[in-house]
């Protein structure tokens, strides 16, 4: 989970060129949009193009965004529950 | 200078729900939509999403308007309806008038850029060059402006879906400073599996028809046409056999200056554009009888769209629909489109249906209207066009 | 350059390094920069360099100033670049930026410009067109500002030559005609 954890900051800050963060400015439970690191729908939309490259993970419904981005952690969350395989 | 009235002679248009200004009132007046599930685009989507196609393949749309069926498609679609609106204008362009074409489309010759790239991308060694050629918008707006013999002004406006919005008073301004005399104003567009991809991605289209200012509304459907009125000064004007008796008596463009495609939650680009349109026209409010919204059917615009007309209108609404649900959204073409149902609103007294609408947005006074009202006395109607990029227009056509 | 002197000299020759060393000697804080297309990034710098720190104190309403851009490629650097992920998965956030007028929007969120918004396509920079146009919307249609000029960018190509029209005269400012225009665009 922690390994997860750290690849999707660094995947994250890769997909939606977040250039001035680093992975460890971002906390695990720190909410991501809006009042976190400030990230909007557009973004969102990246997260799950993010997801889909990765880890072959598709969200179809854009509705459930909210609650799989809410942070790292959530994300990370979510990726262990939905992943197809171990690939 | 700016009270000078601009009149419009007359409309031509294509669209999925017509060939021209005729079938596609009886449309309209039927209530008949024209989305369908997807028959001339060839999309993995296909059979997925419903789109709203002109029922023509290129070969049939190039020989209505005499061109050569290997040009884009939105240069056929927006030759065709020019064309229409030209000879309904009854006015001679060889005849020593200044001239105008101004046209607006957002994807240029994208269509035939595809199908250059697919086996191009395969093999470098293949692929038409033919099919990039024309892949600049303005290259589109020029094939059209010879086509129809139009030498003395030809401009492309490209700012997304309100581009047709903004042809259309760019060509009122022209005439009212006097340097053309007829201007024939709109835009163009065809539907690409570029854009039908990409609106995707932004999971913003309805999987069913769309529904349009609904509290359960899914997003667009994407569809394609195109829309143009001919312009004339009143000078022109007292010189047609039968004289207009609509004009276009106001129009404002702002922008929202919120994100690139999202709108502002409280609307301010769309209600600047409808209060400087209205002052424009010198109306008040409650002088429209009419609006034309753009009504896209996402969350997003209905919602900001709809909070707007509620700050600038509270408390006595016009009547109201979005005609996206008869035509889908045809993105650079709908500000056109939508300026000829406008005008047609007028001249046959009509206000046109909201299809498939069920349940109000909650937060709104107001909803729209969901059959076709007739003989209401409509003097003044409004149309908006709101597009990414923040650029939000409303025109204002009044009948005198 | 700005007003005639040359305002900063990129060391890169790359378009992308170029408009990001650039950035980084105006340094203006602006995260959203980095996710902008080629054209956004370069119409916002040359409107960064335009205005400089003076154009906030100027206090201009903001439904008083527009923008009225043009060019020859509308969006089709991105365009490009946009197809290229559609072999893979698409990017929603490179297609947002297929449209041309995109960049008027980043200069009007960045400035909080509410005013009318243009982007004309021309085979090359038409100074009579837009000096005709933007004049208009001074005289006729109440703007009291007006940002506009020329924003091109293909491949390797980076061209922007942008112009502040104020409809009060300011010390040191220049006539608005074509001529004017053309000398500074070349």
């Amino acid at each position: 989970m922690e390994k997860l954890m750290s690849d999707l900051k660094k995947q994250i800050i890769e997909q939606l060129n977040l250039q001035d963060v680093k992975p460890e400015d971002i906390g695990d439970d720190q909410p991501l949009f809006v009042e976190g690191l400030g990230l909007d729908s557009i973004d969102a939309l990246e997260l799950i193009v993010l997801l889909q490259q990765h880890y072959k993970i598709k969200i179809s419904n854009a509705e459930d965004g909210p609650k799989v981005f809410r942070s790292v952690r959530t994300m990370a969350e979510y990726i262990t529950t939905h992943q197809p395989s171990n690939a | 200078m700016n009270s000078a009235p601009v009149f419009i002679a007359s409309t031509g248009t294509i669209s999925s729900i017509g060939k021209d200004t005729e079938t596609s009132l009886q449309s309209l007046e039927n209530g008949v939509a024209g989305m369908d599930t997807m028959h001339w685009l060839e999309s993995s989507h296909k059979g997925k999403l419903p789109v709203a196609e002109v029922k023509f393949s290129n070969a049939e749309l190039a020989s209505i308007c005499g061109l050569n069926e290997h040009i884009p498609r939105t240069a056929l679609l927006s030759a065709i309806a020019a064309k229409e609106a030209v000879d309904k204008s009854g006015i001679d362009l060889k005849s020593g008038l200044r001239i105008g074409f101004i046209s607006a489309n957002t994807v240029g010759g994208m269509d035939k850029t595809e199908n250059f790239f697919k086996p191009f991308l395969a093999d470098h060694s293949k692929g038409h060059l033919r099919n990039v050629v024309h892949h600049e918008c303005g290259s589109v707006t020029e094939i059209v402006a010879d086509l129809l013999g139009v030498k003395d002004f030809i401009s492309t406006i490209s700012t997304a879906c309100s581009s047709s919005a903004n042809a259309i008073f760019f060509g009122a301004r022209l005439i009212k400073q006097n340097r053309l005399d007829v201007v024939i104003a709109g835009g163009a567009d065809a539907l690409t599996r570029f854009t039908l991809n990409g609106f995707n991605t932004l999971m913003i289209l309805d999987d069913k028809f769309c529904r349009p200012f609904d509290e359960n509304r899914k997003g667009l459907n994407l569809g394609e046409g195109a829309g143009y009125v001919v312009m004339v000064s009143e000078k022109i004007a007292n010189t047609l056999k039968t004289k207009p008796t609509i004009s276009l008596s106001g129009y404002a463009n702002a922008n929202d200056a919120y994100h690139q495609t999202a709108s502002s939650p409280d609307g301010a680009g769309s209600y600047f554009a409808m209060k400087f349109a209205l002052e424009m026209s010198r109306l008040k409010p409650a002088d429209i009888s009419y609006i034309n919204l753009h009504g896209t059917g996402t969350q997003n615009n209905d919602i900001a769209e709809g909070t707007a007309v509620k700050r600038l209108f509270d408390p006595v609404f016009p009547p109201m629909s979005s005609t996206k649900s008869f035509t889908g959204h045809t993105l650079g073409a709908s500000g056109g489109i939508e300026a000829v149902f406008s005008v047609l609103a007028l001249q046959n007294d009509l206000i046109f249906p909201n299809l498939r609408f069920e349940t109000a947005i909650t937060g709104l006074p107001f909803k729209p209207v969901t059959e076709l009202l007739k003989g209401k006395g409509l003097k003044h109607v409004m149309s908006n066009s709101f597009g990414f990029g923040g650029n939000c227009s409303s025109l204002v056509f009044s009948k005198s | 350059m700005r007003n005639g002197e040359l305002y900063f000299k990129a060391g890169s020759e790359d378009p992308s390094s170029i408009l990001a060393e650039i950035y980084e000697h105006l340094l203006p804080a602006y995260p959203k920069f980095y996710k902008m297309d080629q054209l956004s990034k370069l119409g916002w710098l040359a409107t960064e360099i335009l205005l400089g720190p003076e154009f906030r104190y100027k206090n201009y309403p903001a439904d008083k100033v527009g923008i009225v851009l043009s060019n020859a490629n509308a969006s089709l650097d991105t365009d490009i670049r946009y197809y290229d992920t559609v072999k893979d998965i698409a990017s929603p956030a490179l297609f947002v930026y297929t449209l041309p007028n995109i960049v008027a929007g980043e200069i009007s969120i960045r400035h909080r410009l509410k005013g009318e918004n243009a982007f004309f396509i021309f085979d090359h920079f038409n100074a009579g067109f837009i000096q005709q146009y933007v004049s208009g919307l001074l005289n006729n249609d109440n703007l009291q500002a007006c940002i506009c000029g020329w924003v091109e960018t293909l491949g390797k190509q980076l061209d922007a030559a942008l112009f502040l029209v104020e409809k009060t005269p300011n010390a040191g400012a220049v006539g608005f005609t074509p001529a004017i225009m053309n000398q500074i665009y070349q």
